[in-house]
C-alpha cells in the first residue's frame, strides 16, 4: 500500500498547525512509545532536533537562481541564528552541481566544505547526491566528505545512511543491499529508525525518474520494523508520501524548486520569481520525539 | 572500448520481462517479418529524435545507440526501459496498444543536463 499525504491531512490527523508537519505517531506502541523489548532503545531516549539541508548544488549558475552564490550562505546563517542549535545538521546530497571536470568537481566540494565550516554545529551527516558521485562513482565525495553510505545512532535513534547515487543508473545495489540487511538485522523491531537517502526510494514520479531503481528491495526490508521514517531531498520540494506505515519527507532545495511530481511534461526548474526571491527554497528542522516515537517537522524558507 | 559493435537484442524472456509488459507493448524481437526500424542515437544529453511517432497496433523496431558514455532509455507509459552502452546496439520492439503521448528519459546519469535529456513517443490511431 502506497499513498500520497499532503501537510494537512497529516495536520488535521494529529491535531497540528499548519507549519509543524508530524510523522511517526502511527506507529507508537499502545505498551509505550518503544514497546516492549527496546529496553536499550527507551534507556537512550530523549528529545532532540536535527535540522536538514538539502540540495544547494554549490557551483550551478543560471536564470532559475540569480542568487546561487548566495542562497546556502543564507541557510548556513539562519541554522546560526536558531535560538537553539540542532544536535547534528543533515545534508541529502547534491552538496555540489555536477561537472565533468573533476579539478572543478573538487573545487566545488572545497567551496562546499569551507561554507559549511561557518555552522555552529559542527556534527554534521553529509551524504552524496547524483550531481556529486554519479560521473566518478563517489570518489571526489568520499575525499572530501567519507563514506557514502553508514549507520549512527543518537539519542535512542538509528539513523541509515543510503547511497542510491553513486551507481549512475540510481540503484543502491547488491552489496549495500546486503549491508542494509546486516545492520536491520541488530534492530529490534521496535526500533526508532530513521532512513536518510537522496533520491526517493520508492516510484514518485518514473517519467522524471524519481525512483531507485531497487528502491523496493530496501523498503521491503524496512517494512517488518515499526517505526520507521525516511527523509530524503532530490525533487527540490517538500513532498510526504507513505508506503504502508514509513513515512517518506522529500525537502525542499537552496536552489530551485521543480514542479509538483508529473504535473507537467518536462521537470524544468520553476523561475526565479524577483518580487520574491529564493521562493520555494528552505530546510527543515525536524524534533525527535522519544515520548511519542514521532517527528514534527518545521519548515523554514531562505530568506534575504 | 572495442572496436566492433555488438548487437543486444530483447528476446522473449529475461532482459524483456525487465522492461515489463504491463502495457503490453513489448514483445520478443525476431527475426524474420520486415518491421519498420526507426533509430533512436543517445549521447549528452539528448535523444535524436526527441519525438517518435508511432501508430497504434503497428509494430515498430527502436534501434537504440549511444554515440559517447552509457545512457537509459526508460518509457514508463509503455513499460520500456533499458540500458544503452557505447558501441552496443539495444533493439526494443515494441506494439503500442493504446494512443497518447509517453514521455521517455535517460535514467543513467551523464552529467550536466542529464535532466533535459527526454523525448516523447506519441501514438495515434
Amino acid at each position: 500500500m502506497s499513498s500520497s499525504i499532503d501537510r494537512r491531512q497529516f495536520a488535521r490527523l494529529v491535531g497540528l498547525g499548519a507549519v509543524v508537519f508530524a510523522s511517526g505517531l502511527a506507529n507508537s506502541s499502545a505498551s509505550g512509545p518503544f514497546g516492549v523489548g527496546s529496553a536499550r532503545a527507551a534507556a537512550a531516549a530523549e528529545d532532540f532536533f536535527f535540522v536538514q539541508l538539502s540540495d544547494s548544488h554549490w557551483g550551478f549558475k543560471g536564470p532559475p537562481n540569480p542568487e546561487a552564490a548566495n542562497t546556502l550562505k543564507l541557510a548556513v546563517e539562519a541554522v546560526n541564528s536558531l535560538p537553539k542549535q540542532p544536535d547534528f545538521i543533515v545534508f541529502t546530497g547534491d552538496l555540489t552541481h555536477t561537472t565533468d571536470d573533476v579539478a572543478e568537481r573538487k573545487k566545488r566540494m572545497g567551496e562546499f566544505r569551507d561554507i559549511v565550516k561557518g555552522l555552529k554545529t559542527q556534527n554534521i551527516r553529509f551524504m552524496p547526491g547524483e550531481h556529486d558521485a554519479s560521473l566518478d562513482k563517489g570518489a571526489a565525495f568520499q575525499e572530501f566528505f567519507g563514506p557514502t553510505h553508514y549507520t549512527f545512532d543518537h539519542k535512542g535513534v538509528h539513523f541509515i545512511v543510503v547511497d542510491n547515487v553513486s551507481d549512475p543508473t540510481a540503484s543502491i545495489g547488491e552489496e549495500q543491499l546486503k549491508w542494509l540487511a546486516d545492520d536491520l538485522k541488530k534492530q529490534d523491531k521496535d526500533a526508532r529508525i530513521v532512513v536518510f537517502t537522496h533520491r526517493p526510494l520508492f516510484d514518485l514520479a518514473l517519467e522524471w525518474d524519481w525512483a531507485t531503481r531497487d528502491g523496493k528491495a530496501a523498503i521491503d526490508m524496512l517494512i517488518p520494523y515499526k517505526n520507521v521514517t525516511v527523509f530524503y531531498g532530490h525533487i527540490h520540494q517538500e513532498n510526504h508520501f507513505m508506503t504502508d506505515h514509513i513515512a517518506h519527507h522529500a525537502a525542499t532545495s537552496l536552489i530551485f524548486p521543480l514542479p509538483k511530481p508529473g504535473s507537467q511534461e518536462k521537470r524544468t526548474p520553476l523561475p526565479w520569481n524577483a518580487e520574491k526571491p529564493f521562493s520555494g527554497l528552505g530546510w527543515r528542522e525536524v524534533t525527535a520525539e522519544a515520548k511519542t516515537a514521532s517527528y514534527q517537522l518545521t519548515e523554514m524558507p531562505v530568506k534575504a | 572500448m572495442t572496436a566492433s559493435r555488438q548487437t543486444q537484442v530483447f528476446w522473449g524472456g529475461g532482459l524483456l520481462l525487465a522492461a515489463g509488459l504491463a502495457a503490453g507493448a513489448v514483445a520478443a524481437f525476431a527475426a524474420a517479418p520486415a518491421e519498420k526500424v526507426i533509430s533512436v542515437q543517445a549521447m549528452k544529453f539528448e535523444f535524436s529524435p526527441e519525438t517518435i511517432n508511432l501508430k497504434k497496433g503497428e509494430p515498430v523496431i527502436l534501434e537504440l545507440t549511444s554515440i559517447d558514455r552509457a545512457h537509459g532509455f526508460k518509457v514508463p507509459g509503455l513499460g520500456l526501459h533499458a540500458d544503452i552502452l557505447p558501441d552496443t546496439t539495444v533493439r526494443v520492439r515494441v506494439v503500442p496498444d493504446k494512443v497518447g503521448r509517453f514521455t521517455f528519459a535517460c535514467d543513467n546519469f551523464c552529467g550536466d543536463g542529464h535532466e533535459d535529456m527526454e523525448g516523447v513517443i506519441v501514438v495515434s490511431e
